[in-house]
């Protein structure tokens, strides 16, 4: 069994002008240890597959169908409690802005103290002087003297390690780690990167890791799922996504990448952009931008498929009529 | 950090040199001091004598000197009606003033903090909506009609709690306080109420409004994916981001408490420094109106100024502002 199985996964957000489907009917699972890239453009429903799978998706918005489960145990209907339980101890989170996410007017060892003993029973100085430990073990020098300091005392790398400790010391066997490194230095978000996968490997944690740097995905994941409109486009292994995708959008995606190769490659870019919410064509999602476009995706919703390794949502393929 | 200390403290000294110039100048514009000091029928030798002795043909910047050392060491002179000092006849009225801005600024923390963190974490309750609504009619009439009415209901009908004055006090020094007898604190909760009506709405919208701000930041939400409990996330992290600007508003209210007061002290015969004023306008006793002025100033600026270097206690982010970079960032 997966560690985390998500199954047919739908959030809505009701709004004047009816109801937005903000993820559509989105599945995957989540292997122990396994790190699960998640790409797609700006508001493909990336940053909300995640939030609802630990539980914090803002009202109005809500999950309107489907399953999460953890360990085969549904998690998604999870109220105050035991959601809370589920959160920090089962399922860690770091989000994209280190400067916002620590609070600013606690010093880190109290941040990390206080996560700490939230999850463990352990004593102020037994949790203390784990809080030294995590600080050590995500880089952060003199970390006996650094533990002392308010989070504006840091880089924004260095509060990025924090946050990573801060996520990572309850223990969780799953992290989601919406975009941990947009908003810092070019040259830290590899170590970030590194950081992360390092120390999630030693824990054998799982991490759904959100991102749109290919480069990132290549080098970090297992598996890659790719996400347009809301919907699920393709999923399978990181190199046969990368190589040799199967979905015309996840061509285009990876064809908008540059690469250093022999002779220089023209870009191809995916001409239009994705729809609003509001006004997602009949059919298949990707249809008015598609170079493969054909009549019947103007009327059938492609089913996941499988394909190679992976699967893919597409009318091309066998099996992914409805 | 001492240099911030010391250019507040600059500024605080430069606004109360500029409130006791004003307070000079009634000296020369509300009427002349000579006739509130000699008799009607003195004549124009013993006018000028007294004119003299007041130093009142000195340089205008000479007289000013003077009453700024003066009124450093407290003495604004006698006052032209009760011919006793100022500073003995405000010193009489103070407890009483103060302690009833005391008891109207606890209450509005006391009532106002819990309201406005309720309203926030339940904006949607029927007690939420409720409280909103009677603080906005709080908020808009006006305090002597608060005050008028709240004397009608448990005063006059319900017969619970007097309408004026201040109850038996007991003296404790120079000190006489309400707070040791029935009599004393029953007629404390009135006046109070009354004064405290206008900034316990403030607090309360403000703590709401804050809170609900603070509630949307990325912090909280990273509190909440770390599974902490609700009762941390809500009265640790949130309520400590949300008390900064309320202590900001508070001072600068503490300061209108004790302006309003001249109201709640008319309506309630309340024997404060406020009710000495509304009698010094009356009788252009222009001593007691200017030590008014210049205590009064004297107790905002002292407030203020203590609020922002409190500001610097509760904000690690300013505390730290100067020291040197290197271990700081890297
Ligand atoms: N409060 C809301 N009301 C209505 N729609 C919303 C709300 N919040 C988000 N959405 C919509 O949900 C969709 C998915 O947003 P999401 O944040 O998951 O995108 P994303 O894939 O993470 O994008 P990005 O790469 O920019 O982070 C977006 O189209 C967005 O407009
Ligand atoms: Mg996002």
């Amino acid at each position: 069994m997966a560690l985390l199985e998500v199954d047919r996964l739908r959030v809505e957000f009701p709004t004047r002008n009816g109801t937005l489907t903000a993820v559509d009917d989105v599945s995957f699972t989540v292997e122990e240890g396994e790190v699960l890239g998640l790409v797609g453009e700006s508001g493909a429903g990336k940053s909300m597959t995640g939030a609802a799978i630990i539980g914090l998706i803002e009202p109005p918005g809500h999950i309107a169908g489907g399953e999460i489960r953890l360990d085969g145990g549904r998690i998604d209907a999870l109220r105050g409690e035991a959601l809370r339980k589920v959160r920090g101890k089962q399922i860690g989170a770091i989000f994209q802005d280190p400067l916002t996410s620590l609070n600013p007017l606690f010093t880190v060892g109290d941040q990390l103290v206080e996560t700490i003993r939230t999850h463990l029973p352990l004593s102020v100085a037994e949790a203390r002087r784990r809080a030294v430990d995590w600080l050590a073990e995500v880089g952060i020098p003199a970390p006996d003297k650094r533990i002392d300091q308010y989070p504006h005392q840091f880089s924004g790398g260095m509060r990025q390690r924090v946050v990573i400790a801060l996520a990572l010391c309850a223990e969780p066997r799953l992290i989601i780690a919406d975009e941990p490194t947009t908003a810092l230095d070019v040259s830290v978000q590899a170590q970030i990167i590194a950081l992360l996968k390092k120390l999630c490997r030693e824990r054998n944690a799982a991490v759904i890791l959100v991102t749109h740097d290919m480069g990132v995905i290549a080098e970090t994941a297992d598996r890659v799922a790719v996400m347009y409109a809301g919907r699920l486009a393709e999923i399978g292994p990181v190199k046969q996504v990368l190589e040799k995708p199967n979905h015309p959008y996840t061509a285009g995606l990876m064809g908008s990448i540059p690469r250093i190769g022999p002779r220089p490659e023209r870009l191809i870019q995916i001409a239009g952009s994705m729809p609003r919410l509001s006004d997602i064509p009949a059919g298949c999602a990707f249809n008015p931008r598609c170079t493969r476009v054909f009549a019947d995706c103007h009327v059938h919703r492609p089913r996941l498929a499988a394909s190679g390794d992976g699967a893919v949502a597409c009318l091309h393929y066998e099996g992914a009529r409805p | 950090m001492p240099l911030f200390i010391l250019r507040r403290v600059l500024q605080a000294v430069m606004v109360m040199l500029t409130v006791a110039f004003i307070a000079f100048l009634m000296f020369r514009f509300l009427g002349d001091p000579v006739n509130s000091i000699v008799s009607q029928d003195a004549t124009q030798v013993e006018r000028e004598q007294v004119r003299e002795r007041l130093g009142l043909d000195d340089p205008l910047l000479v007289q000013y000197g003077r009453f700024v050392v003066d009124a450093a060491r407290g003495d604004f002179g006698m006052s032209y009606r009760n011919a006793r000092p100022v500073s003995a006849l405000l010193a009489e009225r103070f407890p009483a003033t103060a302690e009833l801005v005391l008891v109207a600024a606890l209450m509005s923390l006391a009532i106002g903090i819990p309201f406005g963190i309720y309203t926030a974490l339940r904006p949607r309750g029927v007690l939420s909506q409720a409280l909103q609504i009677v603080s906005l009619i709080g908020i808009s009439l006006p305090t002597f009609v608060t005050g008028i009415l709240l004397i009608l209901c448990f005063s006059v009908w319900l017969g619970w709690l007097p309408s004026f004055g201040r109850g038996e006090v007991v003296d404790i020094g120079w000190w006489s306080t309400g707070f040791l007898t029935a009599s004393g604190l029953k007629a404390l909760i009135l006046p109070s109420f009354m004064l405290c009506i206008f900034q316990l709405t403030l607090i309360m919208r403000l703590v709401r409004a804050e809170m609900l701000e603070v509630m949307r930041t990325d912090y909280i939400k990273f509190a909440r994916a770390r599974g902490l409990k609700a009762r941390a996330i809500n009265f640790r992290h949130a309520l400590k981001n949300t008390l900064i600007p309320v202590v900001t508003i508070f001072g600068l209210q503490l300061g209108g408490l004790i302006a309003f007061a001249i109201i709640t002290e008319t309506v309630f015969q309340w024997p404060g420094m406020g009710a000495l004023f509304i009698q010094a306008v009356n009788f252009t006793d222009v001593p007691v109106m200017a030590a008014y002025l210049v205590l009064v100033s004297l107790i905002f600026v002292v407030i203020n100024t203590s609020v922002d270097l409190l500001y610097n206690v509760i904000d690690p982010r300013l505390r730290t502002e100067r020291k040197p970079a290197t271990n700081a960032g890297i």
